[in-house]
Protein backbone atom coordinates (compact mmCIF):
# COMPACT_ATOMS: atom_id res chain seq x y z
CA UNK A 1 0.00 0.00 0.00
CA UNK A 2 1.62 3.57 -0.87
CA UNK A 3 -0.14 5.84 2.01
CA UNK A 4 -0.08 9.28 2.34
CA UNK A 5 -0.33 11.45 5.82
CA UNK A 6 -0.54 15.12 5.43
CA UNK A 7 1.15 16.64 8.73
CA UNK A 8 0.66 20.14 9.88
CA UNK A 9 3.54 21.72 11.80
CA UNK A 10 2.30 23.25 15.07
CA UNK A 11 2.79 25.14 18.09
CA UNK A 12 2.99 22.54 21.08
CA UNK A 13 -0.32 23.07 22.45
CA UNK A 14 1.22 23.53 25.59
CA UNK A 15 3.75 26.27 24.43
CA UNK A 16 2.54 29.96 25.49
CA UNK A 17 1.54 32.35 22.41
CA UNK A 18 3.27 35.35 21.84
CA UNK A 19 1.08 38.03 19.60
CA UNK A 20 3.09 40.25 17.68
CA UNK A 21 0.90 43.32 15.80
CA UNK A 22 -2.55 42.78 14.16
CA UNK A 23 -2.67 39.22 14.06
CA UNK A 24 1.29 37.24 13.98
CA UNK A 25 2.68 35.67 16.73
CA UNK A 26 6.25 35.41 17.71
CA UNK A 27 7.35 31.59 16.02
CA UNK A 28 10.46 31.75 16.60
CA UNK A 29 9.60 31.55 20.37
CA UNK A 30 7.53 28.30 20.84
CA UNK A 31 8.33 24.73 20.64
CA UNK A 32 6.82 23.11 17.21
CA UNK A 33 5.46 19.76 16.93
CA UNK A 34 3.90 17.52 14.44
CA UNK A 35 0.12 18.43 15.01
CA UNK A 36 -1.23 15.75 17.71
CA UNK A 37 -4.24 14.15 15.53
CA UNK A 38 -2.19 13.81 12.43
CA UNK A 39 0.17 11.60 14.88
CA UNK A 40 -2.80 9.19 15.02
CA UNK A 41 -3.19 9.13 11.21
CA UNK A 42 0.71 8.41 11.23
CA UNK A 43 0.69 5.54 13.39
CA UNK A 44 -2.26 3.52 11.84
CA UNK A 45 -0.16 4.34 8.33
CA UNK A 46 2.79 2.79 9.61
CA UNK A 47 1.17 -0.22 11.22
CA UNK A 48 -0.99 -1.08 8.08
CA UNK A 49 2.42 -0.84 5.96
CA UNK A 50 4.17 -2.93 8.32
CA UNK A 51 1.30 -5.34 8.10
CA UNK A 52 0.75 -5.13 4.44
CA UNK A 53 4.01 -3.92 2.93
CA UNK A 54 4.30 -0.94 1.15
CA UNK A 55 4.75 2.89 1.86
CA UNK A 56 4.55 6.12 3.88
CA UNK A 57 4.90 9.31 2.66
CA UNK A 58 4.52 12.51 5.01
CA UNK A 59 3.50 15.63 3.27
CA UNK A 60 3.31 19.20 4.79
CA UNK A 61 2.28 22.47 3.56
CA UNK A 62 4.71 24.81 5.78
CA UNK A 63 7.20 26.63 6.24
CA UNK A 64 11.26 26.39 6.26
CA UNK A 65 10.90 25.53 9.81
CA UNK A 66 8.84 22.20 9.32
CA UNK A 67 11.72 20.56 8.41
CA UNK A 68 12.36 19.41 11.76
CA UNK A 69 8.52 18.36 12.53
CA UNK A 70 9.12 16.06 9.02
CA UNK A 71 12.02 14.54 10.32
CA UNK A 72 10.02 13.60 13.85
CA UNK A 73 7.12 12.17 11.61
CA UNK A 74 9.91 9.82 9.35
CA UNK A 75 11.46 8.76 13.08
CA UNK A 76 7.67 7.43 14.08
CA UNK A 77 8.38 5.50 10.82
CA UNK A 78 7.49 7.01 7.90
CA UNK A 79 9.70 6.44 4.71
CA UNK A 80 10.31 9.60 3.05
CA UNK A 81 8.46 12.96 2.95
CA UNK A 82 7.25 15.60 0.56
CA UNK A 83 7.54 19.53 2.04
CA UNK A 84 5.35 22.29 -0.01
CA UNK A 85 7.22 25.38 0.96
CA UNK A 86 5.31 28.50 2.38
CA UNK A 87 6.55 32.21 3.50
CA UNK A 88 3.74 31.87 5.86
CA UNK A 89 2.41 29.84 8.94
CA UNK A 90 -0.98 31.02 8.45
CA UNK A 91 -2.63 29.81 4.99
CA UNK A 92 -5.92 29.60 4.17
CA UNK A 93 -7.43 25.88 4.39
CA UNK A 94 -8.20 26.24 0.68
CA UNK A 95 -5.24 26.91 -0.26
CA UNK A 96 -3.48 24.18 1.07
CA UNK A 97 -5.53 21.58 0.14
CA UNK A 98 -4.89 22.73 -3.05
CA UNK A 99 -1.25 22.26 -2.28
CA UNK A 100 -1.96 19.03 -0.95
CA UNK A 101 -3.71 18.29 -4.15
CA UNK A 102 -0.58 19.06 -6.55
CA UNK A 103 1.91 17.96 -4.53
CA UNK A 104 -0.37 14.12 -4.33
CA UNK A 105 -1.10 14.60 -8.05
CA UNK A 106 2.63 15.14 -9.06
CA UNK A 107 3.69 12.03 -6.51
CA UNK A 108 1.22 9.88 -8.30
CA UNK A 109 -1.76 8.07 -6.64
CA UNK A 110 -2.20 6.94 -2.79
CA UNK A 111 -4.19 4.25 -2.01
CA UNK A 112 -5.08 5.83 1.14
CA UNK A 113 -4.83 9.17 2.54
CA UNK A 114 -4.61 10.43 6.16
CA UNK A 115 -4.84 13.65 8.14
CA UNK A 116 -5.98 14.39 11.36
CA UNK A 117 -9.39 15.86 12.83
CA UNK A 118 -8.20 19.29 12.66
CA UNK A 119 -5.36 21.03 13.29
CA UNK A 120 -4.14 22.87 16.91
CA UNK A 121 -3.11 26.05 15.92
CA UNK A 122 -5.94 27.49 13.23
CA UNK A 123 -8.01 24.85 14.27
CA UNK A 124 -10.35 25.05 10.73
CA UNK A 125 -11.45 21.33 10.94
CA UNK A 126 -12.13 21.21 6.75
CA UNK A 127 -8.92 20.87 4.81
CA UNK A 128 -9.07 17.22 4.60
CA UNK A 129 -12.60 18.13 3.28
CA UNK A 130 -11.44 20.74 0.58
CA UNK A 131 -8.51 17.70 -0.10
CA UNK A 132 -11.38 15.00 -1.03
CA UNK A 133 -13.60 17.32 -2.75
CA UNK A 134 -10.36 18.69 -5.03
CA UNK A 135 -9.11 15.16 -5.46
CA UNK A 136 -12.77 13.55 -5.91
CA UNK A 137 -12.13 10.91 -2.83
CA UNK A 138 -14.62 9.76 -0.33
CA UNK A 139 -13.85 11.56 3.01
CA UNK A 140 -14.72 10.70 6.38
CA UNK A 141 -13.17 12.83 9.73
CA UNK A 142 -13.12 11.80 13.60
CA UNK A 143 -12.65 8.59 12.50
CA UNK A 144 -11.57 6.47 16.21
CA UNK A 145 -11.72 3.18 14.79
CA UNK A 146 -10.73 1.09 11.31
CA UNK A 147 -11.01 -1.98 9.45
CA UNK A 148 -9.47 -1.51 5.74
CA UNK A 149 -10.94 -4.68 3.87
CA UNK A 150 -9.46 -4.51 0.38
CA UNK A 151 -11.30 -1.89 -1.62
CA UNK A 152 -13.33 -0.48 1.42
CA UNK A 153 -13.08 1.12 4.43
CA UNK A 154 -15.31 0.32 7.54
CA UNK A 155 -14.79 3.48 9.86
CA UNK A 156 -16.33 4.58 12.76
CA UNK A 157 -16.72 8.14 14.38
CA UNK A 158 -18.56 9.28 17.78
CA UNK A 159 -20.89 11.21 17.34
CA UNK A 160 -22.12 12.51 20.75
CA UNK A 161 -23.64 11.43 24.28
CA UNK A 162 -21.51 8.34 23.54
CA UNK A 163 -23.22 7.34 20.52
CA UNK A 164 -21.19 5.84 17.38
CA UNK A 165 -22.00 5.96 13.65
CA UNK A 166 -20.66 3.12 11.39
CA UNK A 167 -19.63 3.98 8.07
CA UNK A 168 -18.41 2.14 4.61
CA UNK A 169 -16.28 4.32 1.64
CA UNK A 170 -14.42 2.86 -0.96
CA UNK A 171 -11.26 3.01 -1.14
CA UNK A 172 -8.54 5.54 -1.94
CA UNK A 173 -10.35 7.72 0.15
CA UNK A 174 -9.41 10.21 3.11
CA UNK A 175 -9.46 9.76 6.71
CA UNK A 176 -9.43 12.42 9.82
CA UNK A 177 -7.65 10.76 12.54
CA UNK A 178 -8.36 11.38 16.13
CA UNK A 179 -7.96 10.04 19.79
CA UNK A 180 -8.94 6.00 20.22
CA UNK A 181 -7.76 4.80 16.93
CA UNK A 182 -4.19 4.23 17.98
CA UNK A 183 -1.54 5.13 20.95
CA UNK A 184 0.86 6.49 18.73
CA UNK A 185 4.55 5.16 18.82
CA UNK A 186 7.53 7.13 20.84
CA UNK A 187 10.63 7.00 18.13
CA UNK A 188 13.99 5.40 19.71
CA UNK A 189 16.92 6.56 19.28
CA UNK A 190 17.93 4.85 16.38
CA UNK A 191 14.54 5.71 14.17
CA UNK A 192 15.78 9.36 14.99
CA UNK A 193 19.14 8.82 13.57
CA UNK A 194 17.48 6.74 10.67
CA UNK A 195 15.13 9.77 10.06
CA UNK A 196 17.96 12.31 9.58
CA UNK A 197 19.01 10.00 6.33
CA UNK A 198 15.59 9.45 5.08
CA UNK A 199 14.75 11.67 1.64
CA UNK A 200 12.35 15.39 1.62
CA UNK A 201 11.18 16.40 -1.68
CA UNK A 202 11.05 20.68 -1.59
CA UNK A 203 8.75 21.79 -3.58
CA UNK A 204 8.15 25.46 -3.56
CA UNK A 205 4.05 26.70 -3.04
CA UNK A 206 4.40 28.92 -6.10
CA UNK A 207 5.82 26.19 -8.36
CA UNK A 208 2.62 24.69 -7.89
CA UNK A 209 1.43 27.66 -9.69
CA UNK A 210 -0.62 28.85 -5.70
CA UNK A 211 -0.45 32.41 -4.67
CA UNK A 212 -0.11 31.99 -0.88
CA UNK A 213 -1.82 35.59 -1.01
CA UNK A 214 -4.80 34.69 -2.61
CA UNK A 215 -6.56 32.86 0.02
CA UNK A 216 -10.67 34.19 0.53
CA UNK A 217 -10.14 33.82 4.42
CA UNK A 218 -7.88 36.62 6.01
CA UNK A 219 -7.10 36.51 9.82
CA UNK A 220 -7.75 40.19 10.73
CA UNK A 221 -6.95 39.65 14.00
CA UNK A 222 -5.67 38.11 16.67
CA UNK A 223 -5.71 38.78 20.36
CA UNK A 224 -5.14 37.05 23.97
CA UNK A 225 -8.02 35.42 25.43
CA UNK A 226 -8.42 37.19 28.77
CA UNK A 227 -7.86 34.93 31.44
CA UNK A 228 -9.74 35.10 34.60
CA UNK A 229 -7.86 37.16 37.13
CA UNK A 230 -7.71 33.92 39.61
CA UNK A 231 -10.38 32.35 41.69
CA UNK A 232 -12.40 33.83 44.42
CA UNK A 233 -11.03 31.42 47.57
CA UNK A 234 -14.34 30.47 49.39
CA UNK A 235 -13.68 30.14 53.39
CA UNK A 236 -14.87 28.48 56.32
CA UNK A 237 -16.02 24.83 57.35
CA UNK A 238 -16.70 22.79 53.97
CA UNK A 239 -20.44 22.94 54.74
CA UNK A 240 -19.98 26.75 55.25
CA UNK A 241 -18.09 27.06 51.51
CA UNK A 242 -20.62 25.00 50.20
CA UNK A 243 -23.24 27.29 51.19
CA UNK A 244 -22.38 30.51 50.30
CA UNK A 245 -21.05 28.96 47.11
CA UNK A 246 -24.46 27.68 46.70
CA UNK A 247 -25.73 31.83 47.31
CA UNK A 248 -23.48 32.91 45.22
CA UNK A 249 -24.17 30.74 41.78
CA UNK A 250 -27.66 31.11 42.42
CA UNK A 251 -28.05 35.05 43.81
CA UNK A 252 -24.81 36.51 42.10
CA UNK A 253 -24.16 34.61 39.03
CA UNK A 254 -27.69 33.73 38.20
CA UNK A 255 -26.13 30.17 36.63
CA UNK A 256 -28.19 27.85 38.83
CA UNK B 1 -31.06 43.19 5.08
CA UNK B 2 -29.94 39.91 4.84
CA UNK B 3 -31.51 36.42 4.02
CA UNK B 4 -29.83 33.77 6.45
CA UNK B 5 -30.29 30.11 6.65
CA UNK B 6 -29.77 27.98 9.40
CA UNK B 7 -29.20 24.55 9.71
CA UNK B 8 -31.66 22.85 12.95
CA UNK B 9 -30.28 19.65 14.21
CA UNK B 10 -33.40 17.67 15.51
CA UNK B 11 -33.30 14.85 18.70
CA UNK B 12 -35.92 12.81 19.50
CA UNK B 13 -38.36 14.87 16.92
CA UNK B 14 -37.66 17.90 18.87
CA UNK B 15 -35.35 21.28 18.10
CA UNK B 16 -31.80 20.73 20.09
CA UNK B 17 -31.53 23.81 22.71
CA UNK B 18 -28.10 24.20 21.30
CA UNK B 19 -29.84 25.79 18.02
CA UNK B 20 -31.89 28.97 19.55
CA UNK B 21 -28.30 30.50 20.11
CA UNK B 22 -27.99 29.89 16.23
CA UNK B 23 -30.96 31.47 15.38
CA UNK B 24 -30.12 34.27 17.84
CA UNK B 25 -27.11 35.08 15.83
CA UNK B 26 -28.99 34.36 12.59
CA UNK B 27 -30.81 37.65 13.25
CA UNK B 28 -27.97 39.68 12.98
CA UNK B 29 -26.38 42.63 14.63
CA UNK B 30 -29.94 44.43 13.47
CA UNK B 31 -32.22 41.59 14.29
CA UNK B 32 -34.09 42.17 11.38
CA UNK B 33 -32.32 39.34 8.87
CA UNK B 34 -34.75 37.24 7.30
CA UNK B 35 -33.87 33.81 8.80
CA UNK B 36 -34.79 30.48 6.82
CA UNK B 37 -34.37 27.14 9.11
CA UNK B 38 -34.02 24.07 7.48
CA UNK B 39 -34.30 20.67 8.59
CA UNK B 40 -34.22 17.48 7.59
CA UNK B 41 -35.87 14.41 8.12
CA UNK B 42 -38.26 15.95 10.24
CA UNK B 43 -41.65 17.40 10.91
CA UNK B 44 -41.43 21.19 9.98
CA UNK B 45 -45.38 22.09 11.41
CA UNK B 46 -44.08 19.89 15.06
CA UNK B 47 -41.28 21.90 15.13
CA UNK B 48 -42.13 25.33 13.45
CA UNK B 49 -43.71 27.04 16.88
CA UNK B 50 -39.76 26.61 18.59
CA UNK B 51 -38.51 27.75 15.60
CA UNK B 52 -40.67 30.89 14.89
CA UNK B 53 -40.16 31.95 18.77
CA UNK B 54 -36.66 32.56 17.77
CA UNK B 55 -37.30 34.35 14.72
CA UNK B 56 -37.49 32.21 11.78
CA UNK B 57 -40.34 33.18 9.46
CA UNK B 58 -39.25 30.35 7.37
CA UNK B 59 -39.22 26.54 8.10
CA UNK B 60 -37.76 24.78 5.13
CA UNK B 61 -38.39 20.79 5.25
CA UNK B 62 -35.96 19.12 2.94
CA UNK B 63 -36.41 15.80 1.49
CA UNK B 64 -34.78 13.76 -1.45
CA UNK B 65 -35.36 11.14 -3.56
CA UNK B 66 -32.47 9.58 -2.13
CA UNK B 67 -32.14 7.88 1.22
CA UNK B 68 -31.24 11.16 3.14
CA UNK B 69 -30.15 9.64 6.18
CA UNK B 70 -27.71 7.29 4.26
CA UNK B 71 -25.22 9.16 3.54
CA UNK B 72 -23.69 12.79 5.68
CA UNK B 73 -22.67 13.63 1.11
CA UNK B 74 -26.04 12.91 0.03
CA UNK B 75 -27.38 15.24 3.38
CA UNK B 76 -24.91 18.10 2.52
CA UNK B 77 -25.79 18.29 -1.45
CA UNK B 78 -29.18 18.38 -0.19
CA UNK B 79 -28.44 21.50 2.41
CA UNK B 80 -26.22 23.09 -0.41
CA UNK B 81 -28.84 22.91 -2.75
CA UNK B 82 -31.62 24.58 -0.40
CA UNK B 83 -29.07 27.34 0.23
CA UNK B 84 -28.72 27.98 -2.92
CA UNK B 85 -32.52 28.07 -3.98
CA UNK B 86 -33.41 30.13 -1.17
CA UNK B 87 -30.45 32.49 -1.96
CA UNK B 88 -29.30 32.81 1.28
CA UNK B 89 -26.16 34.97 2.37
CA UNK B 90 -25.14 33.27 5.20
CA UNK B 91 -25.63 29.45 6.54
CA UNK B 92 -25.28 28.89 9.54
CA UNK B 93 -25.36 25.91 12.06
CA UNK B 94 -23.23 24.24 15.21
CA UNK B 95 -20.44 23.19 15.82
CA UNK B 96 -21.60 19.75 16.63
CA UNK B 97 -20.09 15.87 15.97
CA UNK B 98 -22.89 16.56 13.34
CA UNK B 99 -22.97 20.11 12.18
CA UNK B 100 -19.10 20.54 11.99
CA UNK B 101 -19.21 17.28 9.33
CA UNK B 102 -21.50 18.67 7.17
CA UNK B 103 -20.56 21.91 6.98
CA UNK B 104 -17.41 21.22 6.05
CA UNK B 105 -18.76 19.23 3.54
CA UNK B 106 -21.03 21.94 2.20
CA UNK B 107 -18.15 24.15 2.31
CA UNK B 108 -15.95 21.80 0.04
CA UNK B 109 -18.71 21.24 -2.37
CA UNK B 110 -19.44 24.63 -2.56
CA UNK B 111 -15.63 25.92 -2.69
CA UNK B 112 -16.72 28.32 0.05
CA UNK B 113 -14.44 29.48 2.89
CA UNK B 114 -15.59 29.06 5.89
CA UNK B 115 -15.12 29.68 9.69
CA UNK B 116 -15.23 26.73 12.38
CA UNK B 117 -16.19 27.17 15.94
CA UNK B 118 -17.40 30.91 16.39
CA UNK B 119 -18.21 32.08 19.78
CA UNK B 120 -19.22 35.40 17.79
CA UNK B 121 -20.26 36.16 13.78
CA UNK B 122 -20.32 39.45 11.90
CA UNK B 123 -22.88 38.75 8.90
CA UNK B 124 -22.82 41.99 7.37
CA UNK B 125 -19.10 41.82 7.99
CA UNK B 126 -18.65 38.57 7.07
CA UNK B 127 -16.26 37.69 9.97
CA UNK B 128 -16.47 35.24 12.97
CA UNK B 129 -14.45 35.35 15.77
CA UNK B 130 -12.65 31.43 16.30
CA UNK B 131 -10.63 29.96 18.86
CA UNK B 132 -6.89 29.73 17.76
CA UNK B 133 -3.99 27.67 19.92
CA UNK B 134 -6.48 25.59 21.97
CA UNK B 135 -8.10 28.28 23.61
CA UNK B 136 -5.08 30.36 23.95
CA UNK B 137 -6.34 33.19 21.68
CA UNK B 138 -9.33 34.34 19.15
CA UNK B 139 -9.02 35.08 16.01
CA UNK B 140 -11.05 37.29 14.11
CA UNK B 141 -11.78 35.48 10.80
CA UNK B 142 -12.61 37.66 7.30
CA UNK B 143 -14.54 35.63 4.21
CA UNK B 144 -14.30 37.02 0.36
CA UNK B 145 -17.45 34.66 -0.25
CA UNK B 146 -20.68 34.57 -2.03
CA UNK B 147 -22.66 33.24 0.88
CA UNK B 148 -21.14 33.07 4.37
CA UNK B 149 -20.61 29.76 5.90
CA UNK B 150 -20.23 29.21 9.98
CA UNK B 151 -20.75 26.97 12.57
CA UNK B 152 -21.34 28.06 15.89
CA UNK B 153 -19.94 26.73 19.28
CA UNK B 154 -22.84 25.31 21.29
CA UNK B 155 -24.21 27.25 24.21
CA UNK B 156 -21.20 30.24 23.11
CA UNK B 157 -24.56 32.17 22.05
CA UNK B 158 -26.78 33.34 24.71
CA UNK B 159 -30.40 33.16 23.11
CA UNK B 160 -33.20 35.42 22.81
CA UNK B 161 -36.73 35.00 21.56
CA UNK B 162 -37.78 36.87 18.64
CA UNK B 163 -41.18 35.73 17.93
CA UNK B 164 -42.57 36.01 13.79
CA UNK B 165 -45.17 34.25 11.77
CA UNK B 166 -43.69 31.76 10.17
CA UNK B 167 -44.63 29.19 7.15
CA UNK B 168 -43.65 25.63 6.15
CA UNK B 169 -42.21 25.14 3.31
CA UNK B 170 -41.12 21.68 1.27
CA UNK B 171 -37.99 21.43 -0.54
CA UNK B 172 -37.48 18.56 -2.82
CA UNK B 173 -33.43 18.39 -3.46
CA UNK B 174 -32.79 17.11 -7.16
CA UNK B 175 -31.25 13.95 -7.35
CA UNK B 176 -27.50 13.72 -7.31
CA UNK B 177 -25.17 10.63 -6.77
CA UNK B 178 -25.65 8.57 -4.22
CA UNK B 179 -22.61 9.74 -2.14
CA UNK B 180 -19.80 7.82 -1.42
CA UNK B 181 -19.63 7.57 1.93
CA UNK B 182 -22.43 5.43 3.64
CA UNK B 183 -23.94 5.13 7.12
CA UNK B 184 -23.89 1.27 7.79
CA UNK B 185 -25.12 1.16 11.05
CA UNK B 186 -25.83 3.94 14.63
CA UNK B 187 -24.60 2.45 17.70
CA UNK B 188 -26.68 3.47 20.29
CA UNK B 189 -24.63 4.89 23.88
CA UNK B 190 -24.48 3.37 27.15
CA UNK B 191 -27.69 5.37 28.92
CA UNK B 192 -29.81 8.12 27.36
CA UNK B 193 -27.46 10.87 28.83
CA UNK B 194 -27.89 14.24 28.07
CA UNK B 195 -25.11 14.97 25.40
CA UNK B 196 -22.19 17.27 26.99
CA UNK B 197 -22.11 20.29 24.49
CA UNK B 198 -25.91 20.51 25.12
CA UNK B 199 -25.91 20.65 29.11
CA UNK B 200 -26.30 24.34 30.49
CA UNK B 201 -24.43 23.18 33.90
CA UNK B 202 -21.53 20.51 33.80
CA UNK B 203 -19.40 18.90 36.60
CA UNK B 204 -16.62 16.62 35.82
CA UNK B 205 -14.63 14.91 37.51
CA UNK B 206 -10.38 14.18 37.17
CA UNK B 207 -7.94 11.77 37.88
CA UNK B 208 -8.79 12.31 41.44
CA UNK B 209 -11.86 10.24 41.13
CA UNK B 210 -9.87 7.58 41.45
CA UNK B 211 -12.18 4.73 40.25
CA UNK B 212 -15.28 4.58 37.37
CA UNK B 213 -18.25 4.06 40.04
CA UNK B 214 -17.20 7.69 41.93
CA UNK B 215 -18.72 9.35 39.41
CA UNK B 216 -21.78 8.35 40.71
CA UNK B 217 -21.05 10.80 43.49
CA UNK B 218 -20.92 13.23 40.70
CA UNK B 219 -24.02 12.07 38.89
CA UNK B 220 -25.95 12.24 42.40
CA UNK B 221 -25.14 15.86 42.49
CA UNK B 222 -25.61 16.61 39.02
CA UNK B 223 -28.82 15.22 39.08
CA UNK B 224 -30.30 18.21 41.72
CA UNK B 225 -29.36 20.42 38.85
CA UNK B 226 -29.78 19.01 35.28
CA UNK B 227 -25.94 19.03 35.05
CA UNK B 228 -24.05 16.83 32.69
CA UNK B 229 -21.07 14.68 33.85
CA UNK B 230 -17.69 15.25 32.07
CA UNK B 231 -14.15 13.76 32.43
CA UNK B 232 -10.71 15.21 32.13
CA UNK B 233 -8.40 13.51 29.74
CA UNK B 234 -6.10 11.86 32.71
CA UNK B 235 -9.85 10.23 34.28
CA UNK B 236 -10.42 8.90 30.33
CA UNK B 237 -6.85 7.45 29.64
CA UNK B 238 -7.13 5.70 33.53
CA UNK B 239 -10.39 4.09 32.20
CA UNK B 240 -12.25 5.70 34.62
CA UNK B 241 -14.84 7.17 32.13
CA UNK B 242 -15.77 6.38 28.21
CA UNK B 243 -14.08 9.00 25.90
CA UNK B 244 -17.79 10.63 24.87
CA UNK B 245 -17.32 12.46 28.63
CA UNK B 246 -13.63 13.79 27.91
CA UNK B 247 -13.37 17.53 28.30
CA UNK B 248 -11.17 19.38 25.98
CA UNK B 249 -8.91 19.54 23.48
CA UNK B 250 -9.03 15.96 22.49
CA UNK B 251 -12.68 15.63 23.74
CA UNK B 252 -15.58 18.16 23.51
CA UNK B 253 -16.06 21.90 23.89
CA UNK B 254 -18.20 23.27 25.73
CA UNK B 255 -19.58 26.50 26.26
CA UNK B 256 -21.97 26.02 29.64
CA UNK B 257 -23.31 28.34 32.29
CA UNK B 258 -21.34 26.53 35.15
CA UNK B 259 -18.59 24.47 35.12
CA UNK B 260 -17.79 22.68 38.46
CA UNK B 261 -14.19 20.75 37.66
CA UNK B 262 -13.73 18.11 40.89
CA UNK B 263 -10.13 16.96 41.03
CA UNK B 264 -9.01 18.57 37.83
CA UNK B 265 -5.25 20.45 37.52
CA UNK B 266 -6.37 22.64 35.29
CA UNK B 267 -4.22 21.82 31.84
CA UNK B 268 -4.05 24.18 29.17
CA UNK B 269 -5.34 21.45 27.26
CA UNK B 270 -8.62 20.86 29.51
CA UNK B 271 -9.50 24.96 29.20
CA UNK B 272 -9.48 24.71 25.65
CA UNK B 273 -12.58 22.91 26.00
CA UNK B 274 -13.72 24.65 28.77
CA UNK B 275 -12.78 28.58 28.82
CA UNK B 276 -15.25 29.67 27.30
CA UNK B 277 -17.90 28.40 30.49
CA UNK B 278 -19.78 31.35 32.02
CA UNK B 279 -18.61 30.56 35.89
CA UNK B 280 -16.19 28.18 36.28
CA UNK B 281 -15.57 26.55 39.90
CA UNK B 282 -12.66 24.06 40.87
CA UNK B 283 -11.97 22.06 43.56
CA UNK B 284 -9.32 20.59 44.52
CA UNK B 285 -7.22 19.33 47.80
CA UNK B 286 -4.06 21.51 46.74
CA UNK B 287 -4.41 25.03 47.27
CA UNK B 288 -1.29 25.68 44.45
CA UNK B 289 -3.38 23.77 41.53
CA UNK B 290 -3.05 25.59 38.47
CA UNK B 291 -6.83 25.70 38.24
CA UNK B 292 -7.47 28.13 41.18
CA UNK B 293 -5.49 31.06 39.04
CA UNK B 294 -7.85 30.74 36.00
CA UNK B 295 -10.91 29.87 38.07
CA UNK B 296 -14.01 32.40 39.33
CA UNK B 297 -14.28 30.18 42.45
CA UNK B 298 -12.46 27.87 44.22
CA UNK B 299 -13.04 25.44 46.94
CA UNK B 300 -9.31 24.05 48.54
CA UNK B 301 -10.85 20.57 49.74
CA UNK B 302 -11.42 16.73 49.36
CA UNK B 303 -13.79 15.96 46.16
CA UNK B 304 -15.48 13.38 48.63
CA UNK B 305 -16.20 16.17 51.26
CA UNK B 306 -17.03 18.80 49.17
CA UNK B 307 -19.16 17.10 46.62
CA UNK B 308 -21.70 15.58 48.79
CA UNK B 309 -22.16 18.52 50.48
CA UNK B 310 -22.43 20.50 47.57
CA UNK B 311 -25.12 18.08 46.29
CA UNK B 312 -27.22 18.41 50.01
CA UNK B 313 -26.54 22.38 49.69
CA UNK B 314 -28.27 22.10 46.23
CA UNK B 315 -31.49 20.24 47.37
C1 LIG C 1 -2.20 17.16 22.68
C2 LIG C 1 -2.81 17.02 24.05
C3 LIG C 1 -4.18 16.99 24.15
C4 LIG C 1 -4.79 16.88 25.42
N1 LIG C 1 -6.15 16.88 25.48
C5 LIG C 1 -6.75 16.88 26.70
C6 LIG C 1 -8.18 16.94 26.82
O1 LIG C 1 -8.92 16.92 25.84
N2 LIG C 1 -8.72 16.99 28.05
C7 LIG C 1 -7.96 16.97 29.20
O2 LIG C 1 -8.53 17.01 30.29
N3 LIG C 1 -6.62 16.87 29.11
C8 LIG C 1 -6.00 16.82 27.90
N4 LIG C 1 -4.64 16.68 27.83
C9 LIG C 1 -3.92 16.32 29.08
C10 LIG C 1 -3.62 17.46 30.01
O3 LIG C 1 -2.35 17.99 29.67
C11 LIG C 1 -3.55 16.95 31.47
O4 LIG C 1 -2.62 15.90 31.56
C12 LIG C 1 -4.89 16.45 32.02
O5 LIG C 1 -5.91 17.41 31.78
C13 LIG C 1 -4.79 16.18 33.50
O6 LIG C 1 -5.99 15.65 34.02
P1 LIG C 1 -6.40 15.87 35.54
O7 LIG C 1 -6.44 17.31 35.84
O8 LIG C 1 -7.62 15.07 35.79
O9 LIG C 1 -5.23 15.10 36.31
P2 LIG C 1 -4.04 15.67 37.17
O10 LIG C 1 -3.26 16.66 36.42
O11 LIG C 1 -3.35 14.48 37.71
O12 LIG C 1 -4.74 16.45 38.34
C14 LIG C 1 -5.47 15.86 39.38
C15 LIG C 1 -5.77 16.96 40.37
O13 LIG C 1 -6.60 16.45 41.39
C16 LIG C 1 -6.18 16.96 42.65
N5 LIG C 1 -6.63 16.00 43.65
C17 LIG C 1 -6.14 14.76 43.93
N6 LIG C 1 -6.92 14.15 44.86
C18 LIG C 1 -7.94 15.00 45.14
C19 LIG C 1 -9.08 14.91 45.99
N7 LIG C 1 -9.35 13.82 46.71
N8 LIG C 1 -9.91 15.97 46.04
C20 LIG C 1 -9.67 17.10 45.29
N9 LIG C 1 -8.61 17.21 44.48
C21 LIG C 1 -7.76 16.17 44.40
C22 LIG C 1 -4.70 17.12 42.53
O14 LIG C 1 -4.23 18.12 43.43
C23 LIG C 1 -4.53 17.53 41.07
O15 LIG C 1 -4.54 18.94 40.92
C24 LIG C 1 -4.00 16.77 26.59
C25 LIG C 1 -2.61 16.79 26.47
C26 LIG C 1 -2.01 16.92 25.22
C27 LIG C 1 -0.53 16.96 25.14
N1 LIG D 1 -0.34 22.95 6.17
C1 LIG D 1 -0.71 21.67 6.22
N2 LIG D 1 0.13 20.68 5.80
C2 LIG D 1 -0.26 19.37 5.85
N3 LIG D 1 -1.43 18.97 6.31
C3 LIG D 1 -2.29 19.90 6.74
C4 LIG D 1 -1.99 21.29 6.72
N4 LIG D 1 -3.04 21.97 7.23
C5 LIG D 1 -3.96 21.05 7.56
N5 LIG D 1 -3.52 19.79 7.26
C6 LIG D 1 -4.22 18.51 7.50
O1 LIG D 1 -5.61 18.76 7.59
C7 LIG D 1 -6.13 18.45 8.88
C8 LIG D 1 -7.19 19.46 9.28
O2 LIG D 1 -6.63 20.73 9.39
P1 LIG D 1 -7.49 22.04 9.67
O3 LIG D 1 -8.47 22.16 8.59
O4 LIG D 1 -6.49 23.14 9.71
O5 LIG D 1 -8.11 21.83 11.03
C9 LIG D 1 -4.88 18.42 9.79
O6 LIG D 1 -5.08 17.54 10.89
C10 LIG D 1 -3.80 17.94 8.85
O7 LIG D 1 -3.77 16.53 8.75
Amino acid sequence: MKICVCIKHVPDTAASIKLTGENGFEDSECKFVVNPYDEYGLEEAVSLVEKNGGEVVVLTVGKEAATATMRSAMAMGAHRAIHVKTGGQFLDSALTSRALKAAIDKDGAFDLIFTGKGSVDTEGFQTQYRLAAALGLPVVNEVSRLTVDGTKAVVERETGSGEREVLEMPLPGIIGATKGLNEPRYPKFPDIMKAKKKPIDVISISDLGIDEASGKSTLVKLESVPERSGAKMLQGSVKDQVTELVRILKEEEKVI
Amino acid sequence: MAKTGVFIEIGDGRVKETNFGVLTAARGASGNNEVYAFIMNADGNAVKDDLSAYGASKVITITSSGDIGASPDVQAAAIGAAAKEYGVDALLGLFSATGRDMFARVAAMMDEPMVSDCIAVDIDGKSGVKSHFSGKTFATIKLDCNVMLATIRPNAIEPAQAPVDAEVISYSAPPGDAGKVKVIEVKKGGAEKLDLTEAPVIITGGRAIKASENYRMLEECAAVIGAAVGASRAAVDAGYAPHSMQVGQTGKTVSPKLYIACGVSGAVQHFAGMKTSKVIVGINTDKDAPIFAKCDYGIVGDIFEVVPALTEALK
